[in-house]
């Protein structure tokens, strides 16, 4: 089953997207490639979510991004992970694993 | 960090919006270009390809849409965008407008003015430092102190302001003050000018810094000083002296005795009362000079003083009260004064000193006017309301022509929330342009009000300045009305089925109730509304319509009040009597003036005398002796003002000192203290706290008078001869008569002054503008709840005419086709009257039951009338049917006019 951005959990895209820039900056195209790649499919980014999230994450200081030439020779804007960026990515890996961990447990307690 | 960035991007954004909105374009237009090579590569046509890409997306232009609405700048950049559509839209309708602008902005203007002068009488607090920790101390309830009491604030004798200043503990400063007037003129024409006794710790304990110069201190109040500084307020050395800086060490005279001005106050001090000002202050130990004989410095009876003091750290008023408490009875017991009877004594012995907040100062202003304001601003509101309700209703008309439109707009995408946002942004236009410019208006209506109040001889100031309060008011106003008139016709408008509004033509579709029925229930409560404000109107009018014919006993026209005072020739008691009696000779034998006397207390004037009556010649005091008013009059008094003497005789020349003592009563007196019809002849006598006096012989019955108030019911008074008083005034109040031009009158009374001895202070005042000046806060009340009241009615009115009007045309298919079936003329008039008659009586029926929950608020404000005064309501309630029926008669004519066959052809 594919997950569209529209039923992703509310904030799990901006984690997604922070995460994919963790490695090495990206343009749009790439970081929505990227997360279908890592999510084996499961996740399918929409353009309509992905780049009002862009714009969010760079509003709140958390992304930047500088125009520069891609590949194939064609103007391309990339986004790369701020200082604040890489914080925020630790602290939202850390709860959502916390918080994985809890649900696991009680789904497991449940059956 | 977050937030100053999105501020600064934001920003950005907004100045550099066709560079980031190309940016925007070629990073969407690169996405695609990388999503269709790489579906190229999986297999597709290269049109295939970017086909697939743009459906993915789902439209560049949504995405585009969707990144805007992240960013803050977009919603103030539509707000600004729906701000200029709803100014243009204005434009277009000037009238709707204009007339919505003017009535938002008197409703707005009214209520701020009002809440102005609350705030600035009411709540604001003294403009000292740290005013939170200044106390008044006074005697918790001073009721049943005898003695003299001549300051608007006597709460204390001096003895007692000495003991206390001496044995208090919570307080770190304190002082005593008493307003006053002083003659500033140094020889001449009387100049007063509104003056201060404070004692040494005055401007200490207040945390004041002279501007120019140095404040009065301690050593300037040292007991039996005869003379010293003066400290003058800023707007007295603005006007007196032009702000002159060289003013210090000038000197200044003080009802004829030499001052030194020492300093200049900070220019929003305006003293400790609020409503009034001061122009000098002088030292309290200066008061024994300047009144001589008159002072009230050694008085233990003599109740001139108010106090005041800042509470040392950790002091509370609860804890400062206690330590007053526990001191009163030792202080009461040593400032106890030497003239009480057995009776005064014993209240005196009781009274207890207390501490009270005064963090905004005192104010006799306040207790009088409080009520009304708040009253007052209840009726402006209402009158707000009123008017919001005008404009919902025009906006609800406006919405429904515009249903289409609305439709339309939907039906290619638009949100309704956005369309409520563009709706409202002309509804908060309209609501902003008013409160801007009711602020404006408000500032001099209340500027307006204060002056209605003021009159030369009792000036007031009321510091009118614009806080946060009065803004946070006014703001808040607009808001309230914008959402009140355009929530609702907002969401009406958009609340349509898009396919609905655009199928049905104005062809063949009938008037749906539902969305009618709004309109109907603002005009019935506008109606219910404006009859309350109607009511209230009429209820002020009346009760000041029977203030001023009320019986008063005497007549008040064509008399003047002239004070001659001749203290300045230190006279004993019976060269005062020949001298007064000299001056009233003089005057009544000045050509045209008809009738002349003097008396110690002018009725009406404020000032009243109260003493007990002991009947008999003999009996000695009991706890229940009656108290009567008293007045020493001199011959001719009751002839002067037309007062009928019922029985016996008048004073005359012959009642002197040394004869038998005599006095005349009025009706009251005869019947509450004898019990009998006929009094002439009894004897009794008179208790001044414990001095007995007479035996009197009552000479003469006059009809009853007013005597301090005119809303009080008859008093017993009690006229005794003014050449017998062992105690007379060294001024004379002589009420004149005359049918001279008032001009002439002043010169010639003048004049004869001068011939008894030059250089004497002579003033006048009507006697009518005296007892007018006694109803000003009636008249207020009176003009200004007429004035909402015929707002209000008017409004609703033009309401009532609206959906009236509005009805008609609606229903014109209607009408048309009931003409076309036979109906006449008077049958189509009656169906629109019968839906407007409707709408009043239900409007009318609320109206009543509101207007007489509401107007018990007025009831200690009126005169002579009940708060549910059944005439008033049956007159309010007919008034405003009879306009309203007039109203909707224009469109009913109007209607039945219609052509039938244009009617029916022209849908």
């Amino acid at each position: 089953m594919t997950v569209t951005s529209a039923t992703l959990v509310q904030g799990t895209l901006d984690m997604l997207i922070l995460k994919t820039l963790a490695l090495e900056p990206l343009h749009g195209w790439g970081i929505s490639q990227r997360i279908q790649q890592l999510s084996h499919g499961v996740f399918e980014v929409n353009p309509g979510s992905l780049f009002p999230a862009f714009r969010r994450l760079e509003r709140a200081g958390l992304i930047e991004c500088e125009w520069q030439t891609s590949e194939n020779n064609r103007r391309a804007k990339y986004y790369s992970l701020t200082k604040a960026g890489r914080q925020k990515l630790r602290s939202e890996t850390k709860e959502w694993e916390r918080q994985a961990a809890a649900i696991a447990r009680i789904l497991q307690t449940a059956s | 960090m977050g937030l100053w960035t999105n501020l600064f991007a934001g920003l950005c954004g907004l100045f550099r919006k066709r560079q980031a909105e190309q940016e925007l374009e070629d990073e969407l237009r690169d996405f695609l270009e990388k999503s269709a090579a790489e579906k190229m590569r999986a297999g597709m046509t290269r049109e295939e390809a970017h086909r697939a890409a743009r459906l993915e997306m789902g439209g560049i232009e949504a995405v585009k849409e969707n990144v805007r609405s992240a960013s803050w700048e977009t919603h103030l950049e539509s707000l600004w965008s729906d701000l200029r559509f709803g100014a243009r839209l204005l434009r277009f309708n000037p009238v709707f407008a204009g007339a919505a602008i003017l009535s938002l902005a008197l409703g707005i203007g009214a209520n701020t003015a009002i809440f102005q002068l609350l705030d600035a009488v009411r709540l604001r607090t003294l403009p000292v430092k740290n005013p939170q920790e200044i106390a008044r101390i006074s005697i918790d309830n001073r009721h049943g102190a005898s003695g003299d009491f001549t300051s608007r604030y006597s709460d204390l004798t001096y003895p007692m302001w000495v003991e206390i200043h001496a044995q208090q503990q919570a307080f770190s400063n304190l002082f005593a003050w008493s307003p006053t007037q002083f003659n500033i003129a140094p020889s001449g024409e009387v100049h007063n000018v509104q003056g201060l006794w404070v004692s040494g710790e005055f401007f200490q304990t207040l945390g004041l810094e002279p501007i120019l110069g140095r404040f009065l201190n301690s050593t300037d109040d040292t007991p039996g000083c005869a003379t010293g500084g003066a400290a003058i307020s800023y707007s007295f050395w603005q006007h007196q002296y032009g702000g002159d800086r060289s003013v210090i060490g000038r000197a200044l005279t003080l009802n004829r005795r030499p001052f030194e001005i020492v300093g200049v106050t900070p220019a929003d001090f305006y003293g400790v009362e609020v409503g009034r000002y001061f122009d000098v202050a002088v030292p309290l130990c200066t008061e024994a000079a300047i009144m001589g004989e008159d002072s009230q410095m050694k008085s233990r009876s003599g109740w001139w003083l108010a106090s005041m003091g800042r509470l040392k750290p950790g002091w509370t008023i609860e804890r400062a009260s206690v330590q007053l408490q526990a001191i009163s009875p030792a202080l009461f017991e040593d400032t106890l004064p030497t003239d009480y009877n057995p009776d005064n004594t014993k209240h005196f012995l009781s009274f207890k000193l207390g501490a009270f907040s005064a963090d905004s100062g005192v104010s006799d202003l306040r207790k009088d006017y409080e009520q009304p304001l708040w009253l007052l601003l209840a009726l402006a509101a209402l009158v707000l309301l009123i008017a919001s309700a005008n404009l919902a209703n025009l906006m609800l008309a406006r919405a429904s022509a515009r249903e289409k439109e609305m439709g339309l707009r939907m039906a290619v995408g638009a949100s309704r929330g956005r369309l409520i946002r563009q709706l409202l942004a002309e509804s908060l236009l309209l609501a902003a342009i008013g409160a801007v410019l009711g602020a404006l208006l408000a500032h001099n209506l209340s500027q307006l009000l204060v002056a209605s109040l003021s009159t030369p001889h009792d000036p007031l100031f009321v510091e009118l300045g614009t806080d946060w309060r009065v803004f946070g008011f006014t703001a808040g106003l607009a808001v309230l009305t914008c959402v009140f008139f355009g929530l609702a016709p907002a969401v009406r408008a958009t609340s349509v089925a898009p396919g609905v509004v655009l199928k049905e033509g104005s062809r063949g579709t009938t008037e749906g109730h539902g969305r009618f029925g709004l309109r109907r229930i603002l005009v019935v409560s506008q109606i219910a509304l404006s009859l309350t404000l109607l009511v209230g109107a009429l209820l002020f009018a009346r009760s000041l319509a029977k203030l001023t014919s009320v019986e008063t006993g005497f007549r008040q026209t064509g008399i003047l009040v002239t004070d001659i005072d001749f203290s300045s020739l230190k006279l004993s008691n019976e060269r005062r009597i020949s001298f007064g009696h000299e001056l009233l000779s003089r005057i009544r034998a000045i050509p045209g003036v008809d009738n002349a006397a003097t008396a110690e207390t002018v009725p009406l004037s404020g000032n009243e005398e109260f003493h007990d009556i002991l009947p008999g010649i003999s009996d000695p005091p009991t706890e229940q002796n009656p108290a009567s008013a008293f007045n020493h009059v001199s011959p001719g008094f009751f002839e002067t003002l037309q007062t009928p003497l019922l029985a016996g005789r008048d004073f005359n020349d012959h009642d002197v000192a040394g004869s038998p003592l005599v006095a005349i009563v009025n009706e009251s007196w005869a019947r509450k203290i004898l019990k009998t019809s006929n009094p002439v002849g009894v004897m009794f006598r008179v208790r001044r706290l414990s001095k007995i006096s007479g035996p009197f012989e009552i000479v003469g019955l006059v009809k009853d008078t007013k005597y301090g108030d005119l809303r009080e019911e008859p008093l017993e008074i009690v006229y005794l001869a003014l050449q017998q008083d062992p105690h007379a005034n060294q001024d004379s109040q002589i009420l004149i008569h005359s049918s001279l031009p008032l001009p002439e009158l002043t010169s010639a009374v003048k004049e004869a002054a001068d011939s008894a001895h030059s250089g004497l202070d002579v003033s006048f005042l009507s006697f009518r503008t005296m007892i007018e000046n006694g109803l000003m806060r009636d008249r207020l009340m009176a003009k200004l709840s007429g004035f909402f009241g015929v707002l209000a009615v008017l409004l609703a009115v033009i309401g009532l005419y609206g959906v009236i009007s509005y009805m008609v045309a609606r229903r014109r298919n209607e009408i048309g086709i009931r003409m076309s079936l036979g109906a006449d003329r008077r049958s189509i008039i009656a169906l629109v009257l019968r839906e407007s008659l409707w709408l009043l009586s239900i409007g009318l029926t609320l109206g009543i039951a509101f207007s007489l929950a509401a107007s018990r608020a007025a009831a200690s404000l009126l005169f002579g009338l009940k708060p549910h005064d059944v005439a008033t309501l049956v007159m309010a309630t007919a008034i405003l049917a009879v306009i309203a029926l007039a109203a909707s008669y224009i469109p009913a004519i109007r209607a039945s006019q219609l052509d039938p066959m244009d009617a029916l052809r022209n849908e």
